[in-house]
């Protein structure tokens, strides 16, 4: 299979690749690791006129530390960095976890964490663990710089906010508190295959062990990587007895809306929405205090 | 319209010409005329066509031959030097790691990215290592032997 044909350029520089999506609009696409694009393209998903490679601008990949305690990743990080990184382990192990369930190690040898995010598959493995981190996005466009919540980007399957002269540039974790856990498991029927439900848990609890917060971010469920903004709120305030996580994930059914395909019908993976809720859930609990 | 695209492969220099579109790996096998590199789904799934870019293990129908101007490649014909087999080669031999043989440079070449960074896998290692590569013949058992053979190979005499 050969895309149809297309002009390649290779942007030096974040100003350069902007000006170019200026000048092409939609008939330019932005290539990161391919680990995506160049399949759609070759299935003729995708055929855009102007191919735009990221791959040779300087300073789009690596991970820094910031003062306050949370971390910056560029967007051409390919997943391998990520997943090796003992800074991201000490700080966000769900996002070394999540990245290392990514296909297998020559995908994430190219694959980046910036093309994984834009793609916005719905059943990928990162975007459900930025969000639960609460991470922001730095997106670079012909007017400048801004930044957007993981939490508003993702709009639909394969949708998100950014506009189509905007490059994603850099992901930005904020520090957590202290006694927070996290947890990611991902289900699915083969190592390497897409999730049939994956789910991200950050989760706070104070002294007395009640919980203050709690991010749970889901991937397979829906047509976009959803939150359940209810068992989130159902938590807040309780002591998390066995008792209160059964019923908190047996809340999480009624807030996906998953589609069937070979790999799980619909009533299947909404079934196992709850069983991976729960199992995160004590993952989670007892993985508070593991960093501080 | 093509392009002259020049690189290393193997250490060597070479070029070929390429479309835009060209994927690296039917530059390989019909620019190059490197046909060890095979193509079987064309779609990043099997790993037939893994090859090294830059010491690192891709799979060469995921990637443009334009993006490798002036790059460096491994494939599986750089393995074996002056008529002797690499000790991975020989030990796919000695464990009988292949049967057709279609997938063998792609597991060939995922075992050498593997054992560089890790010259002592553990059977687990190896297993998760190589699911990006499919073998429809030898049931992988008889391929993880190998690797485990070369590791043992090649601390014994290192060059
Ligand atoms: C065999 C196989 C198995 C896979 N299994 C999994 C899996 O289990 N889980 C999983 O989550 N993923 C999986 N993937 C998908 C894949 O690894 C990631 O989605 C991929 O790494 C995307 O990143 P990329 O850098 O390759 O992006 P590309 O393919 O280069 O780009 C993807 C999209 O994002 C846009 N884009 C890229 N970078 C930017 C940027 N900086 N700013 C704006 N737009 C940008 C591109 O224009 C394109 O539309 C698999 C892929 C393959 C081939
Ligand atoms: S031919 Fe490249 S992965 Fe199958
Ligand atoms: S030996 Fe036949 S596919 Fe592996």
């Amino acid at each position: 299979m050969t895309p149809k044909k297309f002009e390649y350029i290779e942007a030096n520089t974040v100003e350069d690749a902007v000006s170019l999506l200026v000048k092409y609009k939609d008939e330019a696409k932005l290539l990161a690791g391919g680990q995506s694009l160049l399949s759609l393209m070759k299935l003729r998903l995708a055929a855009p006129q102007y191919l735009i490679d990221l791959n040779k601008i300087d300073g789009l990949s690596g991970i820094k530390e910031h003062p306050d305690g949370g971390l910056s990743i560029g967007a051409m990080t390919r997943h391998y960095m990520i997943e090796n990184s003992d800074l991201i382990q000490s700080r966000y192990p769900i996002l070394c976890e999540s990245t290392s369930k990514i296909g297998d190690p020559h995908i994430r040898n190219r694959g980046t964490i910036g093309g994984a995010l834009c793609h916005a598959d719905p059943s990928a493995d990162s975007p459900p663990v930025v969000k639960a981190l609460e991470a922001e996005f730095k997106l670079q466009g012909p007017n400048g710089t801004r930044i957007v919540k993981a939490q508003d980007f993702f709009e639909d399957m394969f949708t998100t906010t950014m506009s189509s002269d905007e490059i994603m540039i850099e992901i930005i974790i904020p520090k957590l508190a202290p006694r927070t856990g996290q947890s990611y498991i991902k289900f699915s029927r083969r190592e390497g295959d897409f999730a049939i439900v994956a789910v991200a848990i950050v989760i706070t609890l104070d002294e007395q062990r009640i919980c203050t917060k709690a991010r749970i971010d889901l991937s397979g469920v829906d047509s976009k990587p959803i939150t359940a903004t209810k068992t989130e709120e159902f938590l807040i305030g309780k002591e998390l007895s066995d008792a209160v996580i059964d019923e908190a994930a047996s809340t999480v059914p009624g807030q996906v809306k998953p589609g069937g395909d070979v790999h799980g019908s619909a009533e299947y993976r909404s079934a196992m929405s709850e069983v991976f809720t729960k199992k995160a859930l004590i993952q989670a609990i007892a993985n508070v205090g593991s960093l501080n | 319209m093509t392009k002259l695209v020049k690189l290393k492969v193997n250490g060597a220099p070479y070029e070929g010409e390429a479309e835009d579109r060209t994927l690296l790996v039917h530059f390989i096998r019909e620019q190059l005329g490197l046909t060890g590199t095979h193509i079987g789904c064309d779609t990043g799934n099997c790993g037939a066509c893994t090859i090294l870019y830059e010491g690192r293990s891709v799979k060469s129908c995921m990637m443009l031959a334009v993006q490798c101007e002036g790059a460096e490649l491994s494939t599986v014909e750089g393995l074996a030097t002056d008529g002797k087999l690499h000790p991975l080669q020989e030990a796919f031999w000695e464990k009988h790691a292949l049967q057709c043989g279609y997938c063998t440079p792609g597991m060939l070449m995922a075992g050498i990215a593997l054992l560089k960074d890790n010259p002592s896998p553990t059977e687990q290692e190896i297993r998760l290592w190589l699911h990006g590569n499919l073998c429809r013949c030898t049931g992988y058992i008889s391929i993880i032997d190998a690797i485990k053979l070369a590791s043992e190979k090649m601390k014994a005499s290192p060059n």
